[in-house]
């Protein structure tokens, strides 16, 4: 019995509708590419969406700091602040330095010497980010009568990390150095951070 | 689906029929909390939990809505508007204490809910997505408590965030660039604490979601009951509506109970005096800790001090993460056919060094990081992972449970009348 479907509307020609079955796979690739057309622009469209999460214009623009350090004395350290992370910029002494020097690098977490970690000529100004490696604490010693830890640089109260005059990670579960930004000295007394 | 013994809505008034064939949204919740879906008659008060947790989210989003009202999230107001709402704002107080103090509840009411779970084997067939479902409930849960906390940007919410982040540093080569991202700065700033409000709002209606799907999933084979024997008839099982209602109601009243004298009495119990200084990003405060619920999950991270081929850092992320992933795994981890501890007694007795594990677990994770504390938290992680991945697989292969009773019925007139006419006329037959 003929069905509606069965039935072909007036002036259609039948040789066309059996094109389908000839050649399946020009319906495929209509399927593949209309998908793949539509992909192409939603992935287009989360772009944005993912993109607007990273830090906007405005905090990068934040991303460089001019400091004075000329009124920090030997053993002093000043908290800035650089990307609105606290900054620690210390004036090592020599006996400081001597006992950052006499740690055999290989033997560290992190292994950095202290010359790899301040600028040529100016050994004694330590700028680290003061940030624990760990999970993001300040670290104490920066400020006057604070705790410096064991090894007389700095100390994490959040979970006991404990930093050397280099600001090496020498005990406690932070896995690297406090970081070191990068800067440099505009003259002797002004450095520019980032 | 549900038991063929099921009662039928039938509406019988000509307005309620209307309603029926166009919208029938009175039969889907006569069905689901009604008189039409039958429930095991001897559930006992842990069965209130989920009810309990359902009214404590209701809560959250009612006063979480109002206080969004009065609450700025931006980084140089913040704080001062979550104080002008605790000060100026007309029962302000009430609102922020309410919510403050609605989420330790909330929290408090689903691991009970969990603990019960775990004790009557609720994880296992037919009930496992059940079971999946709620654990994806949890880790909303615990994403939506923590931004919570974030909001009023104190200098517990700022160092919370700060660590929590600091998390994800710990993947290897794009860790450090997935936090920036996730922060949209390198600190926690205004970019952090704006998409923590939008997402702090937004989770609690995806957790409602997925409650939907939660209970869909439990009707279809329907609740589990303490002797985790399932239902056999008809006498086994009670309409929800009035029994179960009433119940609940009972429980909720309670609940409520406990709710007012920590919301009038002690509301900041559960908090920290540190959360009053507005945050200082250039200041750690002394002994960070987060809220109660977390100190658990927190002590397991904080166990993990020495390098082992990967960073001891990453050991303690992935470790705190993996304890709550672990759970996905329970229905299949645990192959006993016998669902109730009641009747596995090698069973009950680990969950319960389990149980007490996981409160040491706690108290390690709030207390200060000495060597002992350090030891003893060590010690609670060991027994937490070897409890799921060792514990459980080899007792439920090696235990002989206690004999079964013969159905639901037969357990409850055992237990209430000494003789039970159903063993006489099962004798009988």
């Amino acid at each position: 019995m003929a069905t509606v479907d069965d039935q072909l509307p007036p002036g259609e020609n039948p040789a066309l509708l059996d094109e389908e079955t000839h050649d399946p796979r020009r319906r495929d690739f209509l399927n593949v590419a209309a998908v793949a057309f539509a992909g192409v622009g939603g992935i287009a469209i989360v772009l944005p969406l993912v993109n607007q999460m990273n830090p906007s214009a405005d905090v990068l623009a934040q991303s460089s700091t001019e400091i004075d350090i000329s009124k920090i004395a030997p053993g002093q350290a000043i908290k800035s602040s650089f990307r609105k992370q606290p900054l620690f910029v210390r004036n090592l002494t020599p006996a400081e330095i001597a006992a950052a020097d006499a740690v055999p690098v290989n033997t560290l977490r992190d292994p950095q010497s202290l010359e790899e970690r301040t600028k040529p000529g100016k050994k004694n100004w330590l700028i680290t980010l003061g940030v624990c490696t760990h999970l993001g604490c300040v670290p104490l010693g920066a400020g006057e009568g604070e705790n410096k830890g064991p090894f007389g640089g700095y100390f994490c109260p959040c979970h006991g990390s404990a930093y050397d005059t280099a600001g090496r990670i020498r005990q406690g579960p932070a896995p690297q150095n406090l970081h070191v930004p990068d800067y440099n000295f505009n003259s002797d007394t002004v450095v520019t951070v980032g | 689906m549900s038991f063929p013994w099921a009662k039928h809505y039938e509406p019988k008034q000509p307005l309620m029929r209307w309603l029926d064939e166009k919208l029938p949204l009175p039969r889907l919740v006569y069905n689901a909390v009604g008189a039409g879906y039958p429930v095991p008659r001897n559930l006992n008060y842990f069965w209130n939990f989920g009810v309990l947790a359902g009214a404590a989210l209701g809560i959250q989003i009612i006063t979480g809505i109002v206080l969004a009202m009065h609450y700025a999230a931006n980084a140089g107001v913040a704080f001062g508007s979550v104080e002008s709402i605790m000060r100026d704002v007309n029962a302000g107080w009430f609102l922020r204490y309410a919510h403050a103090n609605g989420a330790s509840m909330f929290l408090l009411v689903v691991y009970i809910h969990i603990s019960r779970g775990l004790y009557y084997g609720s994880y296992k067939a037919p009930r496992e997505m059940v079971w999946l479902l709620g654990v994806v409930i949890f880790l909303l849960m615990m994403a939506t408590a923590f931004m919570g906390y974030v909001l009023p940007w104190g200098q517990m919410s700022f160092w919370g965030a700060q660590v929590i982040t600091g998390f994800f540093s710990a993947i290897p080569l794009v860790g450090e660039t997935i936090r920036v991202w996730l922060l949209g700065g390198y600190a926690p700033d205004n970019a952090a604490l704006n998409r923590f409000f939008s997402l702090h709002y937004l989770l609690p209606f995806v957790t409602a979601g997925v409650i939907i799907l939660h209970i869909w999933a439990l009707h279809i084979p329907g609740s589990n009951n303490p002797t985790g024997v399932d239902v056999k008839g008809e006498q086994d099982t009670v309409p929800f509506h009035p029994y179960y209602t009433a119940k609940d109601a009972v429980g909720l009243g309670v609940f409520f109970l406990v709710f007012a004298l920590l919301l009038f009495f002690s509301p900041n119990l559960l908090g920290h005096p540190d959360n009053y200084i507005e945050a200082n990003p250039l200041s750690t405060p002394a002994h960070i800790v987060p809220e109660w619920y977390f100190l658990p999950f927190y002590a397991i991270l904080k166990s993990f001090t020495a390098d082992f081929i990967l960073p001891a850092k990453l050991w303690g992320v992935l470790a705190m993460f993996g304890s709550i992933l672990l759970l996905f795994f329970l229905p299949w981890l645990d192959s006993s056919p016998v669902r109730s501890a009641n009747f596995r007694p090698k069973y009950r007795t680990f969950l319960i060094v389990l149980l007490v594990d996981v409160l040491v677990l706690g108290y390690v994770g709030g207390a200060e990081a000495n060597a002992r504390n350090v030891m003893l938290g060590q010690l609670a992680t060991a027994y937490y992972f070897a409890h799921f991945l060792i514990i459980l697989p080899w007792v439920s292969r090696s235990e002989r449970p206690r004999p079964l009773p013969g159905s639901i019925t037969e357990a409850v007139l055992t237990k209430h009348g000494g003789t039970s006419p159903a063993k006489t006329a099962l004798a009988s037959n």
